[in-house]
């Protein structure tokens, strides 16, 4: 199979049947290896055994960004090639790059609680990715709304392309601005700040977290893929009941 | 064998919690969504409705 066939949605359906076993189990493998490096990793001196939310809240953080970037890739493939599979692959990653930059919001919250004394700042990172997940919900919106998916994807596109002026701020945010939040840690010129002991465990939780995006992306894409037969056989129900 | 989470265990296994709910929701949200699409389908394809693709394929058999 050339990488031309993937565009084809019925081989790409039939392929990520035969994939999705495989990562599916490689991303329990992950999980099972991350968490206990995780529960094996020792405290901060700092911080104590809060750290241990950093193993959930950097991937989940890792994610919504990731997701927003691969939306905007389809996005392009949406508006400028045209690829067939493209604007299922960013309806597909959506929700799920929502549900993990709640995660973020969430962990992040829980986390700052002991370590700063408040829940929520209005700092530019936390404002920033609450931006992002506003963001996301506007663009399942938009793919609710409007009910021709064609015009629905070129609409999410321009919104989605748009959105990533979001990514870069999000990123350097704490290096442009004063923030609550600490600076760059995990990748940042001059290598991590963090101890071995303790990166190699959220390295390991980052690929975990990467495979469970990919396992959830892959099997949500084969969804809309069911769902777009599903809006052709109705529209086909329809004219025929409709007659010549 | 125990683990120590110190004075903020609370917040800490909150953030797991919550972690655990979230990813447990999206793949339910997928697995329900997958059967909802697969029932839809069979019903369509069980009243005689199929895609042209389908019916083309179906020729060459």
């Amino acid at each position: 199979m050339t990488l031309i066939d993937l565009a084809n949605p019925s081989r790409f359906s039939a392929l990520t049947d035969r994939v999705l076993p495989w990562l599916s189990s490689a991303t329990l493998l992950a999980f099972a290896f991350g968490v206990s490096q995780a529960y094996l990793a020792p405290d901060d001196y700092q911080q104590g055994a809060t750290v241990k939310i950093m193993f959930i809240h950097v991937p989940a953080a890792w994610l919504g960004i990731f997701a927003w970037v691969l939306m905007s890739a389809a996005a392009l493939g949406t508006l400028v090639w045209r690829h067939p599979l493209a604007d299922l692959a960013a309806k597909a990653a959506a929700p799920i790059g929502a549900a993990f930059t709640l995660m973020c919001l969430v962990t992040g919250s829980l986390w700052g609680r002991p370590m700063w004394g408040t829940y929520w700042v209005w700092d530019a990172r936390l404002t920033s990715v609450l931006v992002l997940f506003l963001m996301y919900l506007g663009v399942i919106a938009l793919w609710r709304t409007i009910e021709d998916p064609t015009r629905a994807a070129r609409a999410a596109a321009v919104l989605t392309l748009v959105g990533a002026i979001n990514i870069p701020i999000i990123k350097f945010s704490v290096d442009w601005w004063n923030t609550l939040h600490q600076p760059a840690s995990v990748l940042r010129l001059g290598g991590s700040t963090i101890h071995p002991t303790i990166l190699v465990p959220l390295i390991v939780m980052l690929v975990a977290f990467t495979l469970l995006f990919l396992t959830l992306h892959l099997a949500a894409m084969r969804n809309e893929i069911m769902r777009r037969r599903v809006r052709t056989m109705m529209m086909m129900r329809a004219d025929a009941r409709a007659g010549p | 064998m125990t683990m120590n989470l110190g004075p903020h265990a609370a917040f800490i296994v909150t953030a797991y919690a919550a972690a655990i709910a979230i990813v447990a929701g999206l793949v339910a949200w997928i697995a329900f969504d997958r059967r909802h699409l697969s029932r839809m389908l069979d019903t369509f394809e069980a009243q005689g409705i199929s895609r042209r693709s389908e019916r083309a394929n179906e020729g060459k058999l």
